[in-house]
Parts: C-alpha cells; sequence; structure tokens
C-alpha cells in the first residue's frame, strides 16, 4: 500500500522528481556514447564537402567515412595562413586548428571594419586547403561565412590556381529558409558559380549574385543568378565573397599568391 | 491471438481513424519532410519508435502518474525519447539526420503522440497500447509516404531518389513543378487525401454543428 495518496503534494513532488532522475540516464548515456561517433560524422561531413568544392567528389558518389578521410589526405594540403599578412604560417597546426574557437577568443582574432557580412572578429590564422595534382597546386579553398536572411551561413570557396577564377562553392552549415534561401546547397547553383571571376586584374573583388538570371561564365563573369524568393539570403551571399577576399581577410593572402607564391 | 480490441487498436488507424486523416494531427512534420520519399520513411519509423515507446512505458506507469501532472509527465517521457533518438540518428545516419534537421526534434511537439499517450495509453495495458501505437504509426506512415510519392514525382521527377520522370535540366521532357517542392503543396495534397478517404467512407465527415427545432417541443413555436 503506498503511503501517500497518488494526488497529495509530496506524491506529485516525488512523482515528479523521479521521472526526471530516471529520464535523465538515458539522454546523458546517449549524448555521451554516441559523441565520438557524430564528431567523426561531422568532420567526415566537412572533408567531404572540402573535396566536393574542389571537384575531387561527385554527389553521386557514395563514399564511406574511411575513403573519404583517404581521398582528403592523398589531394588536400591544409594550411595556415597568418590573415593580416597573408603568408603561411607555421604558428598552428592546420589539422587541429579550430578556426571558429580562434574568432571568439580576443588574443587570437582581431576586429574588422564594419561590413555588411556582419563577421565581427576575424582570427589571426585561417585554414586554407590547397589541392594538389601531380605536384602542383590546382585550387585553393578558402573557408566563408557570413550573414544571410537570419542565420550565418559557413561555406567554402573553392579559386583556381590563378587565385582568380571560381572552382566552386558551397555550404555545409546554414539555417536558412529550407526550399528559398536554403537553396544555397543546392548543386544546380552552385554549379553556376564554376568558371565565373572573382576578382578583376587588379584585385578587386568584383563577383555579385544577381537578382535574375546571369549570361554563361565567359560572356558575364562576374555575376552568379540569384536566388528566387531568397533576394536576403543571395545578398548575403555576396557579401560574404565581398568580406572574405577584400582586404580584411583573404586580401593580402590572394595578392601575395597571384605575385608567385607566399 | 490478438483480441478483438487490440485488432481494432492496431487496424483501424489505418483508414478507419487514420490520425492524419481522420484525427488531423501530425500535419506539421507531414508538412515539412515530404519533399522525398527518404526523408518521410525515416521520419514515419522515428516517429513510429517513439510512439511505440511512450505509449508502453507511460501505459506501464499510468497508474502512478498524479493527476494534476499527467500531461508534463507524458511530455517528459516523449521528449526523453526523442532526444536519444536524435542522438541515434546523428550517430549512425547522419546524412538523413542533416536533412530531417529539426524535424526529428519537432516530434516532441508531434501531437499524434501525446494524443495517443493521453486518449489511448492513459487507460489501456501496454499490449494494447502497444498494438495502438503500432497502428497510428503505420497509419501515420501509409499518409506521409502517400504524400510524398507524389510531391517527389511530379516536384523532383524521381521517387526514392530513383529518376522516373528525366528532366528538362537533365536533358528529358519534364518540367518540375516548383510549387509541389514547397510547404503549400502538402496541405492540397493532404486536403485531397482526407477528401478522398471521406467520400470512400462517409462515416467520418464530421457532424454538421446545426440547431434542429423540433416543431412539437413545448415552448416553442415555429
Amino acid at each position: 500500500m503506498p503511503a501517500l495518496k497518488r494526488d497529495s503534494v509530496p506524491y506529485t513532488l516525488g512523482f515528479a522528481a523521479i521521472v526526471c532522475l530516471v529520464c535523465a540516464i538515458p539522454i546523458a548515456s546517449a549524448a555521451v556514447l554516441l559523441r565520438p561517433m557524430q564528431a567523426r560524422n561531422q568532420r567526415v561531413d566537412r572533408l567531404s564537402k572540402v573535396l566536393g568544392v574542389a571537384g575531387l567528389l561527385k554527389p553521386s558518389e557514395k563514399l564511406g567515412p574511411a575513403e573519404i578521410e583517404a581521398r582528403f589526405d592523398e589531394f588536400v594540403v591544409p594550411r595556415a595562413v597568418e590573415l593580416r599578412t597573408g603568408a603561411f604560417s607555421d604558428a598552428v597546426d592546420p589539422r587541429t586548428f579550430d578556426q571558429r574557437k580562434a574568432a571568439r577568443e580576443p588574443s587570437t582574432s582581431f576586429e574588422p571594419p564594419s561590413n555588411e557580412a556582419r563577421v565581427f572578429r576575424v582570427p589571426n590564422h585561417a585554414v586554407v586547403f590547397e589541392v594538389k595534382r601531380e605536384g602542383k597546386v590546382a585550387a585553393l579553398i578558402l573557408p566563408i561565412q557570413g550573414y544571410g536572411l537570419w542565420s550565418t551561413m559557413y561555406g567554402y570557396l573553392a579559386l583556381e590556381a590563378d587565385a582568380r577564377t571560381v572552382a566552386g562553392i558551397t555550404f555545409y552549415e546554414h539555417g536558412e529558409t529550407p526550399g528559398l534561401g536554403g537553396e544555397i546547397e543546392n548543386p544546380r547553383w552552385q554549379a553556376q558559380w564554376k568558371g565565373r571571376l572573382a576578382l578583376d586584374e587588379a584585385g578587386d573583388v568584383k563577383l555579385k549574385v544577381i537578382k535574375g538570371v546571369a549570361g554563361p561564365p565567359a560572356d558575364d563573369p562576374y555575376r552568379v543568378d540569384g536566388l528566387s524568393g531568397a533576394t536576403i539570403t543571395a545578398r548575403g551571399v555576396s557579401h560574404t565573397i565581398d568580406f572574405w577576399l577584400g582586404d580584411a581577410a583573404f586580401g593580402p593572402f590572394l595578392a601575395r599568391y597571384r605575385q608567385g607564391g607566399s | 491471438m490478438l483480441s478483438k480490441t487490440s485488432r481494432a487498436a492496431l487496424i483501424d488507424p489505418l483508414f478507419e481513424d487514420n490520425p492524419i486523416g481522420k484525427q488531423v494531427l501530425g500535419i506539421c512534420s507531414a508538412l515539412a519532410v515530404t519533399t522525398l520519399v527518404s526523408t518521410s520513411v525515416v521520419m514515419s519509423l522515428a516517429v513510429t519508435a517513439v510512439l511505440m515507446a511512450s505509449n508502453v512505458l507511460i501505459s506501464v506507469i499510468r497508474n502512478l502518474i498524479p493527476g494534476s501532472i499527467r500531461i508534463i509527465v507524458q511530455l517528459t517521457v516523449i521528449s526523453s525519447l526523442v532526444i536519444v533518438c536524435d542522438q541515434l540518428l546523428k550517430a549512425y545516419a547522419y546524412d538523413i539526420s542533416k536533412q530531417l534537421s529539426v524535424f526529428v526534434g519537432l516530434i516532441i511537439t508531434n501531437c499524434i503522440i501525446m494524443g495517443r499517450a493521453e486518449a489511448f495509453a492513459m487507460q489501456r495495458g501496454p499490449l494494447e497500447s502497444l498494438f495502438d501505437a503500432i497502428g497510428n504509426g503505420a497509419g501515420y506512415s501509409l499518409v506521409l509516404v502517400i504524400v510524398a510519392v507524389i510531391r517527389e514525382l511530379f516536384g523532383s521527377g524521381s521517387i526514392a531518389g530513383a529518376r522516373v520522370l528525366p528532366l528538362v535540366s537533365e536533358g528529358g521532357w519534364y518540367v518540375p513543378n516548383g510549387l509541389l517542392v514547397l510547404s503549400p503543396a502538402a496541405f492540397f495534397i493532404l486536403g485531397g487525401l482526407i477528401w478522398a478517404l471521406r467520400t470512400w467512407k462517409p462515416k467520418q465527415v464530421e457532424q454538421q454543428q446545426t440547431v434542429h427545432i423540433e416543431a412539437d417541443a413545448p415552448g416553442v413555436t415555429p
């Protein structure tokens, strides 16, 4: 016989406490036990985005985590860049460097001039990826981030070895509206970027996402098709490109690179 | 052998008492995840699994739950199950969990699960509740997959990722209907399905809320 009535206050409180404790156990164990697998999934997802933007992994290809890691190690070399000077740097280990964490710490980041991509802190160092083919650099992959309609969009921009022509773009994390701004993930839209020029000959950022349809890359190199129903997201992508290829971020690095390597 | 009530709990939710068609519950997720067949199948499995576990657990403790906090207890049990389910998907089916994004977490607010806990599991034994959960899960899945097949076929020209209608953009002849990829399309299809279901089974049509005045009732003058 229960000593307490089912609707009495002490019983209710006690019951609530027990339910909370019992429910907390499976949640806590799932979170702790599955963490390593989830972290690996996330890492592999990021690697496959880098491979995808470099054209080393087709969207239709289904590879296991180990194969993606192997392909990444075969073709891609991560390198740290000191953003203000634009020189390659050994100050941080590009394999373990956490750029987002570095951007949060005042000691490892600086404040850029106010910008429309709404980037408030820029890390002192950034990790870029060099894609090597037959011993030569075939493409450069730069991490980019900027504000769209309601979220910061994180992605990669791949430039060809001339450090001007776009080889690809991808976004791996964002909170834009699925079906509208979320279309920045659409491979067909991303394919529109290939072959366009991000910078003009003087090194100024020229590439813009426009409203409407742009011509083929050969005739209309500085413009990319907009996304219907996602004007503000598209504008955010323009600002993101503008900022990260500009003077406050990768500008110095790209300038050095064009002049024959850092 | 299944008892009569168990069988009814299992079979009825498919057509007679479909959670989406008749009870009109769980619409939000039915709109959100049905652009592709693969995501809606995973969503169906996740909802069914959570529903089965929550119905059984709540039925087991139904006589211990104090009446004043029963809803919050149901919610606690359901949300714990959903979080575990979300964590499992992130660990073992990362791509799909990325596509389902927030909607796995939103299973917590799926009215079917709380509806079945409150309406069925609080009154019946664990076994019957389990059958009820399987039945309702299957009824939900059925509608979800039908909607997804229609949307994916006409919106993207494929079924479960396999190309059925060759798209113009890939050299074929089919111009995909962009509307079907957007959420409103799910509303139209669901409305159509509910209409069809109620035409087939007219008993599901709700009684008209009109007041009949009996001419011979005392005190009423026509």
